[in-house]
């Protein structure tokens, strides 16, 4: 099980250049081998959502793929979300309305959400329900994410119309 | 049971409106790392030439390990050892903390691997060092274990079985009773008796667990990474477990995943990674995966109550009597015996109860060990409470909220002492507190009446819809002591070292602002550090909705001696009494004048540096180290009410609506607090509804996945409404707070439990949580 393969993540825009064992997770690759440690784990089997990321323009859960099978494609993380000093939008609603507690399901939340509200800027309120619901969060009781995402959608609405 | 009692020592607090930033629902300090990337969280810490731990566990519930042959594993490159309870021999099991009186239950406790019997599926059997994750867990999965099945005991109520030849499973009896319980039911106008059942859940944070030890042998010093919750308190435990001085012996606590009373307890994988750090003279990291969690991680909550009241005809209680089958799991983990002992003496609640007795058998079964869970012991005696109130109501055609009112105990009463005939058994003091008045603000802001008028209606029209009402006393900031230490930099930061420690809950942001009111600073510069042992020698941690009051305490006790201090310098350097001076933003001016002199804190530091000829016989610095020290518990309280809709097809529940009404003494900061009461109203609807560590009948744990341990997520939950209220600040806190850590999910189960019975139109039909599509679907069968 120890051969390797060499392949490329490009996570945020740059390459790295990494071997790893064919079984190794995509999550675990991103995480241990690339240094983005932003990407959380939480179960390993798909259902809790926290190491989502955005592969391709899809937000996809990182522990239910190899890292091989990302080879050469472009990756989105947390890291990735701010310009700068400047925060995402959702970054900072998820601040202004208390969004996070432990903030450790907040990545896969924000990576979550970023990817609804750019695939579908006028999303519904019911419709951001469904896709909020693919994740868990332990600490907020998910009240203040709605609000925080639901602002955050306003907000980027707002700023497109002007 | 008396009141009266000690006279109240503070003064009443000022309000919110009257203060600059406590009270205030500012933005957390903490967010920005966490939003972007930046958190460390015990997985992402990681040192040079590290060494990874897998844990063998017991597939058996219960057996005698014949054999384990570790030698295909040994065989493995990268494989480094494999350790079983020989290499560990000198080791004690995992102990309680230092304060526990853990007489009797000691043999009970869990070795860091298993000796001679394994107790329950995932029961740590053995350790696997390799150099890398993936290769320790191929390994484990090639250490052969030999285990001879013994007969398992999977439920509390059950016969107790053996927890080794000779030793019963039921580990102690506790006792716990005031007044004449045999008068009161010889007495009653009528008794009820229910037999009632709490369901096996726990905090499942989104993290799972994590530890890194780290040995430095030049030294000699040796180090654990991942803690939380209480490192402090851990460090004396490790410390005597180790026979290692505590200036030898560190915890570091770094970003932590959710808490909820079970992450930051020391468990096996703790102890393991520190002894191997030291043996191998390499760190060594211990990440523990989710199926490890759902089997391994305390659980809680699982109790059998055969509860009965005594009650006048106009529904005053007159006693209550309780037999309480407490499922321990396999081993009596750091808690010791507290969540039955909390389940006890909670039991009567904000209630006024003339006599009252309760036995509670400690046993324990063949499953993950238990122990404290948010709200231990209260979420399940609120349940017992509630459904009690109810039967009453029921039985005496009397309106549930009636009879809950004509009991409770009044603001006059105040303070309120229930003392227990037990030698040992610590009385609760009520410190302040108007239940009445909460109880009528939550009805009238919840829309009570009207509200059971539509109830009515939709009933009527063939729904399944009802209300429920729960009431609950909740306990926060024991005693006895915490401290902190304040500096102020040259540029005005200040830097708040305290013995607290962060689950994520916002405690630096707390901590923040109390400094921030005292010194007069912006609380964005303070910089808040917490879980360093090596920073600070003592540290009460976070739980048991402590931190706030007591580190809080601590905080306002030091901020306002760095305050006096700079006041006391800046009087001689400005000319100008010390009274007539205040702080604001960081800048020591006169009260009465605007644009007078003034002096910023960072230019006093500076002028207080050691060598300064102004110091003038003055210690260096301006900086203090405080402590605050009480031998008093704060007692909030609170109120929930619920509507519950029953799907009369698939048997699902569908929380309509929630409030949780909530006396606080004192908010800090309001936001968080209501972040923490709709966080612990949902993770209450959990264990109310879904939540449930299953087992089938040879141990065999069948909640192992996220697929089938059901946690609400976005769809199962209302949009819970909270009264948060300061009509009783605690006299025996400077500041007037109390915790607000546990009162969303205390009376959670009970309301529910409540609502659905209203739901179905069939009195005390609710006797078990969690109440799953299936149980209401076996209910509506009947």
């Amino acid at each position: 099980m120890t051969d390797k393969t060499d392949i490329i993540l490009i996570i945020n825009g740059r390459a790295h250049a990494i071997s790893v064992e064919p079984r190794k997770t995509l999550v675990d690759a991103i995480r241990d081998d690339c240094g983005q440690t932003g990407t959380h784990i939480g179960c390993e089997h798909g259902i809790c959502g926290t190491c989502t990321i955005i592969l391709d323009g899809d937000a996809v859960r990182s522990c239910l793929m190899f890292a091989v099978q990302a080879d050469g494609r472009h990756i989105r993380t947390v890291e990735g979300l701010a310009d700068g000093e400047t925060l995402h939008p959702l970054q900072q609603a998820f601040i202004t309305h208390h969004g996070l507690q432990c903030g450790f399901c907040t990545p896969g939340f924000l990576m979550l959400a970023v990817n609804a509200l750019e695939h579908n800027p006028n999303i519904g309120d019911d419709e951001l329900l469904d896709v909020l619901a693919s994740n868990l969060c332990r600490c907020t009781g998910y009240q203040n994410i709605i609000k925080a995402v639901r602002a955050a959608r306003d907000e980027m609405r707002g700023a497109k119309a002007t | 049971m008396s009141h009266g009692g000690n006279a109240h020592g503070y003064p009443t607090p000022p309000p919110s409106s009257a203060r600059r930033v406590l009270g205030h629902a500012v933005a957390r300090i903490e967010d920005r790392p966490l939003v972007t990337g930046r958190g460390r969280y015990a997985g992402d810490i990681n040192f040079p030439h590290q060494l990874h731990m897998r844990i063998v566990r017991s597939p058996n519930a219960h057996g005698k390990i014949l054999s384990v042959d570790a030698s295909a594993a040994l065989a493995m490159p990268g494989v480094l050892a494999v350790w079983t309870n020989a290499d560990i021999a000198e080791l004690s099991p995992i102990d309680f903390r230092a304060d526990k009186n853990a007489t009797g239950i000691r043999e009970f406790r869990q070795p860091a691997l298993a000796q001679t019997y394994v107790r329950y599926i995932g029961d740590p059997v053995a350790a696997v060092f390799a150099d890398d994750p993936y290769v320790a867990e191929d390994a484990a999965e090639q250490v052969a274990l030999a285990i001879e099945a013994l007969p398992v005991v999977m439920s509390a109520s059950d016969p107790p079985g053996e927890f080794e030849p000779g030793r019963s499973s039921e580990a102690i009896v506790l006792h716990h009773s005031f007044g004449d319980v045999e008068a009161a039911f010889r007495n009653a106008h009528a008794v009820i008796e229910l037999d009632l059942q709490t369901g096996r859940h726990s905090g499942v944070p989104l993290e799972t667990r994590g530890a890194i030890g780290v040995y430095d042998a030049a030294k000699d010093l040796l180090e654990l990474h991942g803690a939380a919750k209480i490192p402090h308190r851990n460090r004396e435990t490790l410390c005597r477990m180790l026979n290692r001085a505590p200036s030898s012996l560190h915890l570091h606590e770094s970003h932590v995943g959710g808490g909820f009373g079970i992450r930051g307890e020391l468990y096996p994988e703790d102890v393991l990674v520190l002894v191997a750090a030291m043996r191998f003279e390499r760190p060594v990291k211990w990440i523990e995966d989710r199926r490890e969690h759902l089997m391994c991680a305390n659980q809680g909550r699982e109790q059998r109550h055969r509860a009965r009241i005594a009650v006048d005809r106009d529904g005053h209680i007159l006693g209550i009597e309780d037999e309480i089958f407490h499922d321990q799991g396999a081993y009596i983990r750091t808690h010791g015996v507290n969540v039955p002992n909390r389940t006890m003496c909670m039991m009567t609640g904000a209630y006024k109860v003339p006599a009252y007795r309760a036995k509670a058998r400690v046993r324990l079964t063949n499953k993950t060990p238990a122990a404290t869970y948010r709200a231990p012991g209260r979420y399940e005696s609120t349940f017992v409470r509630s459904r009690l109130m109810d039967a009453v109501a029921a039985k005496l055609g009397i309106d549930p909220v009636e009879v809950r009112r004509r009991n409770l105990i009044t603001a006059q009463e105040m303070p309120y002492v229930i003392a227990f005939d037990e030698p040992g058994v610590e009385a609760l003091e009520f410190d302040s507190g108007d239940f009445p008045a909460l109880l009528e603000k939550a009805l009238k802001a919840f829309g009570w009446d009207k509200l059971q008028a539509d109830l009515k209606r939709r009933r009527a029209a063939g729904e399944l819809v009802g209300a429920g009402v729960a009431i609950f006393m909740e306990e926060s900031g024991r005693g006895p002591s915490d401290n902190a230490k304040i500096k102020v930099d040259p540029d005005g930061t200040v830097e708040l070292i305290t013995g607290g420690a962060s689950l994520g809950q916002g405690f630096e942001t707390v901590m923040a602002q109390i400094c921030a009111e005292a010194l007069g600073v912006d609380y964005r510069r303070v910089r808040v550090i917490h879980g360093q042992t090596d920073l600070i020698d003592h540290g009460i941690g976070a739980h048991a909705a402590r931190a706030t009051v007591l580190t809080g305490g601590a905080v306002h006790v030091t901020a306002t001696m760095v305050r006096d201090k700079a006041l006391e310098f800046a009087s001689e350097l400005l000319q100008t009494p010390a009274d007539d001076l205040d702080i604001v933003d960081g800048m020591v001016m006169r009260r009465d004048t605007k644009g007078g002199p003034s002096i910023a804190l960072g230019d006093l530091a500076k002028r207080l540096a050691p060598g300064s000829k102004l110091l003038r016989g003055r210690d260096p610095q301006l900086a203090a180290h405080g402590w605050y020290n009480t031998d008093h518990t704060v007692f909030p309280y609170g109120v929930h009410l619920a509507v519950a809709c029953v799907d009369r097809d698939t048997g699902r529940v569908a929380v309509e609506r929630f409030m949780v009404a909530y006396d606080v003494g004192r908010a800090v900061n309001p936001l968080l607090i209501e972040g923490q009461l709709v966080g612990g109203c949902v993770q209450g609807l959990g264990g109310a509804l879904s939540e449930e560590f299953v087992y089938d009948e040879a141990g065999e744990p069948l909640s192992a996945t996220f697929a089938d341990y059901l946690m609400p997520t976005v769809h199962d939950v209302p949009d819970v409404e909270v009264l948060l209220t300061e009509d009783a600040p605690s006299p025996r806190h400077p500041l007037g707070l109390k915790g607000a850590g546990e009162g969303g999910i205390n009376g959670a189960g009970g309301v529910i439990a409540s609502a659905i019975d209203d739901a179905l139109q069939m009195s005390g039909a609710i006797t078990r949580l969690p109440v799953t599509p299936q149980r209401i679907r076996d209910l509506l069968r009947r």
